[in-house]
């Protein structure tokens, strides 16, 4: 927080206390506008970038004589390229970015934590559970849907598992919530396992790449099948922005300042599912974005949530739609499973946060 | 009581807003109430009441139902019998955002767990009132609020970063700016010096005499004794006590109570009373008898 606290004590020397306000709440709106404009670059250059090059001028020619705003069609396979397999893949990476960034977000918010994240306490594995029973048994009962469906009823068991778990007395310690994240990750590991023994090659090859976290499958159908998870979430989490910020005073003085705690979490802890199944069920277990994302930003923007909900959804999808084009690129003509790539960053990332943590509460307690 | 309810239609929405209370109108009551905790019973049916323009004081041992007490009267605890109604109505019919507009709660210990600058956290205060027409006064409030516990030479300054008794102050000015009727106040001095225990309580009076009701637990019997209008003392979940300070405030009662002997005494100048514990004359010093005697 030093990072913020630093340039505003500063201009309250000078100015009125409202000056000095004002510097800080232009910080959002600035993150915004280069989050934006981030996201927007990013995609443009993913979708132009890879085997088969094609230019960005020939990328916004396609797409605008696609909406009607004149521009041209390109040849037959620079159009298949780029309708088929760059743009679906482009719109699910930002779709899984958004989801976790966001679901990060809420979940500090809930947990009253700093350390919540659906990858670390299992959320994602439990999800995983789900969607990988859904392969390894053939199931289709909700055809397209299936895998989505089945990794966010494991995801919302597994929240609601954790939450009881990992809370004493309204409180979540962050000793409890990490070892609650080992013992869940564990479990969700064994079944997987099981269903994995269980299966035959060709499930066990489908799991296997679905697990590293890839988004190289990406069709449109697949867009299909997460859209209705992840919309609904990243609508719905906004409206609670103002609640998780008085419910970081604890839960008893939020209901004293008349949020209804108990409806308050069972909202959340439903988008929490809803958002992380729909990371899922497509990308597999893709960690840590939802924890670098919203700490980030609130060492940039302060820890208010009307902006860290969103803003993390916004940056989500900026890291994510980033770190595939990296995946597809860095090593190319092979390509990297875009969960290792996350995990590998992501994950010093979250030793440095244990550490800071620990420092400042002196010892785990 | 409050009776009469402004009614405003905002934000598509029928809030009843509370209007001032009377000096006088109870704004928070139990009758013969019974708490269990973890199957103990804390509280043995207690019955007080809180009247707008008065400063109740809670005050007993550790362990005699203080907090308690007061967590039923925010509506944290339910009752095993017995009841508790605040603004007329049982606490528990209360929906949370409308006994938010009447009731404000100073908890014992104050945690954040992300570091919101201090006017963020005073702000948080005013989330009652959000969508109400008073909502336009939020910014004076919280300037007040800030002004009243002098929190504001640190406004920019996370919450995190902030000494205890800093972190006191802030949690009370949220309390203030949430400008409701009734105060319940847990332990607001604990954490604080000598200037700021009496800026607190300074605060409690003035609120009192705006015409709030302001219910504070106290461990100094001394500060009860100068600014409370009434005093509860609290003994092993009953009420062993209550009244004016200095109907309350008896040696034998105070030492029974306390298990401790104490002694009471009227202030030299101002005649308020002071309660300290009976000690032996310190070894070589001057015996305190004498200078209270002249």
């Amino acid at each position: 927080m030093t990072l913020v606290s630093r340039p505003v004590t500063k201009a309250r020397e000078t100015d009125e206390a409202g000056q000095a306000r004002g510097t800080r709440r232009g910080a959002p709106y600035l993150l915004t506008v280069a989050l934006a404009a981030a996201l927007v670059l990013l995609a443009l250059l993913s979708a132009g970038i890879g085997a088969y090059d094609i230019p960005l001028g020939d990328v916004l020619a396609s797409v605008r004589h696609r909406v009607g705003l004149g521009g041209h069609a390109l040849d037959r396979v620079g159009e298949s390229v780029l309708w088929n397999v760059r743009l679906p893949r482009v719109t699910l990476a930002l779709l899984v970015g958004a989801s976790l960034g966001c679901a990060g977000a809420l979940m500090q918010g809930v947990f009253g934590n700093p350390l919540a994240e659906p990858g670390v306490i299992g959320i994602s594995s439990g999800a995983a559970v789900g969607a990988v029973a859904s392969i390894a048994l053939g199931l289709t009962f909700f055809g397209n849907w299936t895998v989505t469906v089945c990794a966010f009823v494991a995801g919302l068991a597994t929240v609601l598992l954790v939450y009881v778990l990992s809370r004493e007395g309204g409180r979540t310690e962050v000793v409890t919530l990490i070892l609650t994240g080992i013992a869940v990750n564990a479990f969700a590991g064994a079944l997987i396992g099981l269903f994995l023994f269980f299966a035959d090659n060709a499930q066990v090859t489908q799991i296997t790449f679905w697990q590293l976290g890839s988004l190289a499958q990406a069709t449109w159908p697949k867009v299909l099948a997460v859209l209705p998870c992840a919309t609904a979430g990243l609508l719905v989490a906004p409206l609670y922005a103002r609640k998780l910020d008085l419910l970081a005073l604890g839960e008893r003085p939020a209901r004293h300042l008349g949020v209804d705690v108990e409806r308050l979490r069972t909202v959340l802890v439903l988008v929490v599912a809803l958002l992380t199944a729909a990371a899922v069920a497509v990308a597999g277990i893709i960690t840590f974005v939802g924890l670098l994302v919203p700490h980030l930003l609130r060492m940039a923007a302060g820890p208010g949530h009307r902006f860290l909900v969103p803003g993390s959804a916004l940056g989500g999808a900026v890291v994510l739609v980033g770190a595939d084009l990296a995946a597809r690129t860095v090593a190319a003509p092979a390509e990297l499973p875009l969960g290792v790539l996350t995990a590998l960053f992501g994950s010093p990332f979250f030793f440095w946060l244990l550490r800071r943590t620990r420092r400042r509460q002196g010892g785990w307690a | 009581m409050i009776a009469a309810l402004s009614r405003r239609i905002l934000t598509g929405r029928d809030r009843a807003l509370p209007s001032p209370a009377a000096p006088g109108d109870v704004l928070a009551e139990t009758a013969d109430l019974r708490v269990l905790l973890g199957g103990r019973e804390v509280l043995k049916g207690v019955t007080v009441r809180a009247r707008a323009g008065d400063v109740l004081a809670l005050v007993g041992p550790n362990g005699a139902g203080k907090s308690t007490l007061l967590a039923a009267l925010a509506a944290d605890l339910p009752a095993a019998s017995g009841t508790v109604r605040v603004c007329g109505r049982t606490a528990a019919d209360w929906a949370a955002r409308d006994l938010a507009l009447r009731r404000a709660v100073l908890p014992q210990s104050a945690v954040l767990s992300f570091p919101f600058p201090v006017e963020d956290v005073v702000r948080m205060g005013r989330a009652p009132w959000a969508g109400t027409r008073r909502a336009d006064d939020d910014d004076r409030i919280v300037r007040a609020a800030m002004a009243a516990t002098e929190v504001e030479a640190f406004a920019a300054r996370p919450f995190s970063a902030l000494s205890g008794g800093e972190r006191a102050r802030v949690a009370l000015a949220r309390v203030l700016a949430q400008s409701a009727p009734l105060l319940l106040l847990d332990e607001p001095t604990a954490a604080l010096d000598l200037r700021h225990q009496e800026l607190v309580l300074r605060v409690c009076r003035e609120r009192a005499a705006a015409g709030d009701a302001v219910v504070v637990v106290l461990h100094d019997l001394g500060l009860a004794a100068a600014y409370a209008d009434r005093v509860v003392v609290l003994d092993g979940g009953t009420v062993a006590a209550d009244g004016a300070p200095v109907d309350v405030f008896d040696e034998r009662l105070l030492s029974d109570v306390y298990r401790q002997p104490v002694e009471v005494l009227p202030h030299p100048r101002t005649g308020t009373l002071l309660v300290t514990p009976r000690r032996a004359p310190a070894p070589g010093g001057p015996t305190k008898g004498d200078t209270a005697g002249g």
